[in-house]
């Protein structure tokens, strides 16, 4: 009724679509006759947007897509071991550069979206980065391990089918683009629909499961899941939702009662998070690791990516022999893997870490603020109400911000602070300042307590931008990547 | 804590528990379908109601009613928000059996603020895009219509009795009111609001507000949280019984207030 319409999307969504030019039929691999200029095109834009610090990383894309509709199929539809596709409302770019990360260090060469550009043609823009001169448009990688977004997914498996999907969670975010959060999960019933070799699905979230049945013929599905202890941990959107704290209140056996899809066989377990370790069940065997990964999410992440990296080695050796790797090398290779930009990122500042934190939903900012202990650390918030972060403030409402009233809030900034500030001031956490400039937010906040270790939790734009701000006084990775 | 004493005890989800010392006079709100009926932050709706009851000395007991549940045998104030298909689905059934519990506390002029998808369904019917009829509760004079095209966006109404009204809308239903049936507010441009058409938007039955604004719509509409807080301990301890400058937490109250008008600013000036 109010989403009668859930099954065509929202208008917002419908203009993302409009813009992405390939469209819904069989490609035809044969480039155009112009084709030809379509690469050195698309390095002059993304050498042009770097000069002129557009920073748009998906301007170069749009330039090729626009002159060689079939480049993306044509490119990926090369690759030895076939497309890895990474979706879910949260811990897609962590979990994407787990999977490469691990793949590449068991032996595969791995061509992969790292900019977060999640979007088709922020996907043609990195392979046009990567195709060099001598290339012949040829990709020299065995497997590409791509994020994207729910609703590119959907034009991105019209053109390339994945062999690999993993399918993380589905819940409600920004829903000013996607309608309702049942929608989203068609979207990735698309995806699911269109996987040809593996899908591996999260056991915990009942829509993500629920895709199982969407499998085509010959596809084989995998799950990944939490231990009875963790499901706390990860509500599910609807026992988010629920007024009524039954499910909460009853503990773990109420939830395991309450899931029925837990009790499904799952490749890979998180059995127990500690401070830089983790402790995961591969096939039954209990696994202890080291890890650089912070955050119970985080770590749920890496079961995901454990569990595609294992499908995938599983058919290295059954295609050309190569052995799959032991338990431990599995572990090793995780224990090496460092956090995505903005996704637990730690930036050194006078001797103290400034860490970014993306939020960009209520789940994600539950399990942000469930994840990280605030105690001896000054707190900032930024919200910004671009599109890319969501138009929509409701999101705010769902989160439960009384873990910070003890120490509260130092600063809260972007272009809706006040919404923030609101926000907080209703579950009373103190707050120190209000400053809506972002820049002018930063240094008082960082250059207070000298020392003292900081944490941002922001948006997606407010990220990009403090990032590049905080380049500026201070040595950051990859600085301006992404947009 | 700046509320005067008046201590609400706030559980996870950042909610007043019910029950609390004694001393405090109660005002019973129910939230209606928190489970399904729940989306784009309606619970901050009753989060901001239950906060400025206590800061205005009251002690709010929060009624939680999803299917099945008791009825209070008080209820002062009534919110409900909006809910996907299925959600709307599993209560119908329930609401039906409730209509005539409902349709007395509002024509008794008990507020009750219903936003969305509870609006739709306290009007008369909803008719889909394939044309099939699915009836309401009636309680606003109403039919809505599903369409293929949802409106979305920020959005700022003209009221007559709380100034202008803030929030962001997300519907495809669109929403037509009867002959005489008095809107919440209008709107400046076509293709918002209630249909789109008409430029109205929401609807007011006795004490009852019919909206499709979110946001939350109560915290950053102080006036209209208030009108709803007025009228329920109005209803419950008399006349003169809502006084904003004898409320133990004033002070708090002119803050926050202060900090919604700032966030109101904000909105107002952002892209639809």
């Amino acid at each position: 009724m109010d989403g009668g319409d859930s099954g065509r999307g929202g208008s917002r969504q419908a203009k993302g679509a409009g813009t992405d030019a390939l469209q819904a039929q069989a490609p035809d691999l044969r480039r155009p006759w112009y084709g030809f200029a379509a690469l050195p095109a698309g390095k002059a834009a993304r050498a042009l947007s770097r000069l002129t610090h557009h920073g748009g990383s998906a301007l170069p894309g749009k330039v090729v897509e626009g002159l060689d509709p079939t480049f993306l199929a044509r490119t990926l539809g090369r690759l030895p071991m076939g497309v890895v596709l990474v979706s879910g409302t949260n811990g897609k770019t962590t979990t994407t550069r787990m999977v490469a990360s691990m793949l590449q260090s068991l032996g595969l060469k791995v061509f992969t979206n790292p900019t977060g550009s999640n979007f088709t043609r922020g996907v043609v823009s990195s392979l046009v980065t990567e195709l060099g001169p001598g290339s012949r448009g040829r990709l020299d990688a065995d497997i590409a391990v791509l994020e994207l977004d729910e609703a590119y997914a959907v034009h991105f498996v019209r053109q390339v089918r994945p062999r690999y999907a993993l399918l993380l969670n589905v819940m409600r975010d920004q829903l000013d683009r996607f309608g309702e959060i049942d929608n989203t999960a068609r979207l990735l019933g698309s995806v699911a629909q269109a996987t040809t070799g593996k899908l591996v699905l999260n056991r915990e979230d009942t829509r993500i499961a629920g895709l199982a049945k969407l499998a085509p013929k010959g596809a084989q599905v995998r799950y990944f899941g939490l231990d009875d202890a963790l499901l706390s941990y990860f509500p599910s959107d609807d026992e988010m939702h629920e007024g009524d704290a039954g499910v909460q209140a009853g503990g773990a056996a109420a939830r395991v009662a309450a899931r029925p899809e837990h009790g499904l066989a799952a490749d890979v377990v998180l059995d127990e998070v500690g401070i830089h370790k983790a402790a995961f069940t591969l096939d039954g065997r209990r696994m202890d690791t080291a890890v650089k990964l912070e955050g119970v999410y985080n770590l749920y992440n890496a079961a995901a990516a454990l569990a595609l990296v294992r499908a995938v080695l599983a058919d290295r050796q059954a295609a050309v022999g190569t052995p799959a790797p032991s338990d431990s090398e599995l572990m090793a290779a995780l224990s090496r893997v460092t956090p995505a930009f903005g996704r637990g990122e730690v930036i050194s500042y006078r001797g103290a870490p400034v860490e970014l934190v993306l939020v960009k939903n209520p789940m994600g900012f539950r399990l942000a603020l469930a994840s990280f202990d605030p105690a001896g650390t000054d707190t900032m918030i930024a919200i910004r109400d671009e599109y890319a972060d969501g138009r929509d403030m409701s999101w705010l409402w769902d989160v439960d911000f009384a873990s910070l009233r003890s120490g509260g809030v130092a600063m809260v900034s972007g272009t809706r602070a006040y919404d923030m500030a609101l926000r907080l001031d209703y579950d009373q956490v103190p707050v120190g300042a209000v400053e809506p400039d972002l820049e002018a937010a930063l240094h008082t906040f960082v250059d207070a307590h000298p020392g003292v270790a900081k944490r941002i939790y922001c948006t997606y734009t407010a990220m990009l931008r403090l990032r590049a701000e905080l380049s500026k006084i201070t040595d950051v990775a990859d600085a301006g990547v992404g947009a | 804590m700046t509320d005067g004493g008046v201590s609400v005890k706030v559980d996870g989800r950042g909610q007043a528990a019910s029950g609390g010392p004694a001393g405090g006079r109660a005002m019973d709100l129910v939230s209606l379908y928190p489970r399904d009926m729940n989306i784009y932050g309606d619970s901050g709706n009753v989060l901001t109601v239950s906060r400025r009851l206590s800061l205005y000395g009251y002690e709010p007991r929060i009624h939680r009613i999803n299917q099945g549940d008791p009825w209070p045998e008080r209820v002062d104030l009534i919110l409900g928000g909006g809910g996907q298909d299925h959600g709307q689905g599993r209560i119908i059934e329930d609401l039906f059996e409730r209509a005539d519990t409902l349709r007395a506390a509002a024509e008794a002029g008990v507020p009750m603020l219903m936003v969305c998808g509870l609006y739709q369904l306290f009007g008369r019917y909803f008719e889909t895009i394939d044309g099939d009829r699915l009836d309401g509760i009636g309680i606003i004079g109403a039919y809505s219509l599903g369409r293929p095209v949802r409106m979305i966006g920020n959005l700022l109404e003209h009221t007559a009795d709380f100034g202008t009204a803030i929030g962001y809308e997300n519907h495809s239903g669109q929403t037509f009111l009867d002959e005489g049936v008095e809107p919440l507010g209008t709107v400046d441009t076509d293709g918002c609001g209630n249909n789109g058409e008409d430029r109205t938007e929401g609807a007011r039955v006795h004490n009852v507000i019919g909206t499709y604004l979110h946001g939350s719509l109560l915290p950053k509409n102080p006036a209209i949280s208030d009108f709803l807080i007025r009228t329920a301990v109005e209803n419950r301890y008399g006349q003169g019984s809502f006084d904003r400058g004898a409320a133990p937490g004033a002070a708090e109250l002119a803050r926050l207030d202060q900090v919604a008008a700032k966030a109101r600013e904000t909105t107002a000036a952002r892209p639809r």
